[in-house]
């Protein structure tokens, strides 16, 4: 039976692996800093270091931690919309929108900015083009959803290909980078963090809600739950999630589809323990995935998707392995 | 006389362009048992899920606890009624208890989390329908029959003076259709439940329910008491097939010719 004292400890543990990430993501790099040191710097006392702590790795650390935790967020969110364990934030073409639109920006030489703004409109593109279409009789069932969702995703990988066999050779790997995900670019860790904490407070709410969706319409309906409202809600919460992630990272995949579903492997599916706690493992997979991904073979920076893969697939496979039947 | 459970003025229910229910006037008081009965897509679902209030009517009022059903919450209209519907299917893992738990959620404020006095409805309403001891089991190890009696045990822990069952009889052995059946008549006669119910065999219509409502699909509907309605020469025309009538110690029960 869930408890809020069970929910509690599993969540204040989590919180320790969240707090462990960032410290050993503070201190790692190619200038090695001493844990005492890294306290200091945060505290805001001199030591030896404190300036490459908090002005190269706070920001980034804080960025990947929001995004981490903004993709688990849109992850769980959209398996329960689409009452589908295998959804994940990407499914519905959210990053493909956002993938032509910075691609673009890129191809036009625009900077960071640019970039940024254009993968944002591109993700927003996608998620109201993939609801005009799945919505228009009104129905907007699952499947229906689903299907537009991925078809609207292929549409925007061919766009994709389409400029990468286009760009010039100089402008390629900036591209490619940022279609696996990268968190180098991302400056200003604070819209990213904003929006999570929006996103997980405004989720919070509806979280009993939203474990009667995942049993069913008609059954949430029956039990009181307001269905139409709180999928339109869930919906545009998961997209906006995603979008921001996307616009401030570039797509990095598996974190969203993973981390929800291990997390549910191992507690079970209740969204009221679900969300938070996706919330902090996604942050702190990603966290120590960028923390690997700009250290293992430093100077040299590795995309941040391809380790969140590499973490995240045998630890989904073990879990998966001892799940009882 | 207090105000009737449920009530269709006028309901007019259509399925697509098709009008299968014209006209309804139904009133379900405390105590009282309403067979449904017609063939196969006849339209029975559609006007139970109407009745519930989850589906608008085409046109007419459906009255829950003598409100508009079209006006109240959801959360209102699920401290009033329960409704069992035909499918149950789980994409995500979840205990017994769990599920039967998830009946408490009307009742249940925003930040509430399910207290130990809702485990024990939740335990109990298991109990009532055979599932005790299979509370930590995962519901898809379960069978058709058990998965069909965990979802009554959960309308059971939602508690609401009416109950509207869409074939509750459905996957379930003759031990369980019977105990079914009688934990129904004992919620109404006890606590003064009304009960709405999909029901395929006449004969149990019969036996368990004061009233019968005979839909034919096409906008007719019959309805009155189960002596009355439940004859064979009604039935054969409902079913379009022949029915012959034996009586035995105050049962009625039907044979195909």
């Amino acid at each position: 039976m869930p408890t809020r004292r069970r929910a509690f400890l599993i969540l204040a543990t989590l919180m320790l692996l969240a707090l462990a990430s960032f410290w050993t993501a503070l201190a790692a790099g190619s200038i090695a800093v001493e844990a005492g040191d890294v306290l200091s710097a945060l505290l805001g006392q001199p030591a030896p270091g404190a300036d490459v702590v908090l002005q190269l790795r706070l920001p980034r650390a804080l960025a990947a931690f929001a995004c981490g935790g903004l993709l688990a967020l849109a992850g769980a969110l959209m398996q329960v919309l689409l009452r589908n364990p295998l959804a994940d934030p990407y499914i519905l073409g959210i990053s493909g929108g956002a993938g032509v639109g910075a691609l673009f920006a890129m191809l036009l030489g625009l900077p960071a900015l640019g970039i940024d703004g254009l993968a944002f409109a591109g993700a927003l593109g996608a998620m109201l083009l993939v609801f005009g279409l799945a919505h228009g009789d009104g129905s907007w069932t699952q499947t229906r959803l689903l299907l537009t969702g991925v078809i609207v995703a292929a549409g925007c990988g061919a766009l994709v290909a389409l400029m990468l066999a286009l760009a010039p050779e100089d402008r390629l790997r900036g591209m490619l980078f940022w279609l696996m995900g990268d968190l180098a670019q991302a400056a200003d860790a604070w819209p990213p963090l904003l929006a999570l904490a929006t996103a997980l407070a405004l989720a919070m709410p509806f979280a009993r809600e939203l474990n009667l969706l995942a049993r069913g319409l008609i059954q949430a309906q029956a039990l009181g739950v307001a269905v139409s409202r709180l999928r339109y809600a869930v919906y545009l919460l998961a997209s906006l999630a995603t979008a921001a992630a996307v616009t401030t990272a570039g797509s990095i995949g598996f974190v969203g589809l993973v981390v929800p579903h291990l997390l549910r492997l191992a507690t079970g599916n209740d969204q009221r323990l679900l969300l938070p706690a996706s919330v902090l493992a996604g942050g702190s997979l990603l966290l120590l995935a960028d923390t690997l991904a700009r250290t293992l073979i430093a100077p040299q920076q590795l995309p941040v998707g391809v380790l969140t893969a590499l973490i995240g697939v045998p630890i989904f496979l073990f879990l998966l392995s001892r799940q009882p039947k | 006389m207090s105000t009737a459970l449920l009530e269709a003025r006028q309901l007019r229910v259509t399925v697509g362009e098709r009008t299968v229910v014209e006209c309804l006037d139904l009133k379900a008081g405390a105590g009282e048992r309403v067979a449904i009965l017609g063939r196969n897509g006849a339209g029975k679902s559609t006007l139970l899920s109407t009745l519930a209030g989850l589906r608008k009517p085409a046109s007419g009022q459906v009255l829950l606890g003598g409100e508009d059903a079209a006006r109240i919450s959801p959360r209102q209209a699920a401290l009033q009624r329960a409704w069992l519907g035909q499918f149950q299917n789980d994409p995500f893992a979840s205990t017994v208890l769990e599920t039967a738990l998830t009946g408490r959620h009307p009742h249940l404020g925003r930040w509430d989390w399910e207290s130990s006095r809702d485990a024990a409805l939740a335990r109990s309403a298991l109990q009532a329908v055979g599932l005790d001891g299979l509370e930590q089991r995962q519901i898809r190890t379960l069978s058709g029959g058990e998965r069909q009696r965990l979802a009554i045990a959960t309308l059971l822990t939602q508690a609401p003076p009416l109950y509207l069952l869409d074939e509750p009889l459905s996957h379930l052995d003759l031990n369980h259709q019977m105990a079914v059946l009688e934990l129904f008549s004992g919620a109404a006669r006890d606590c003064g439940a009304a009960v709405l119910m999909v029901l395929h065999d006449p004969a149990l219509a019969h036996r368990f329910c004061d009233h019968a409502l005979l839909v034919f699909g096409d906008g007719r509907t019959e309805t009155g008491a189960v002596d009355a309605i439940l004859t064979a020469k009604k039935l054969s025309g409902l079913y379009g097939y022949g029915l012959r009538q034996l009586e035995d110690g105050g049962h009625r029960c039907f044979i195909p010719e």
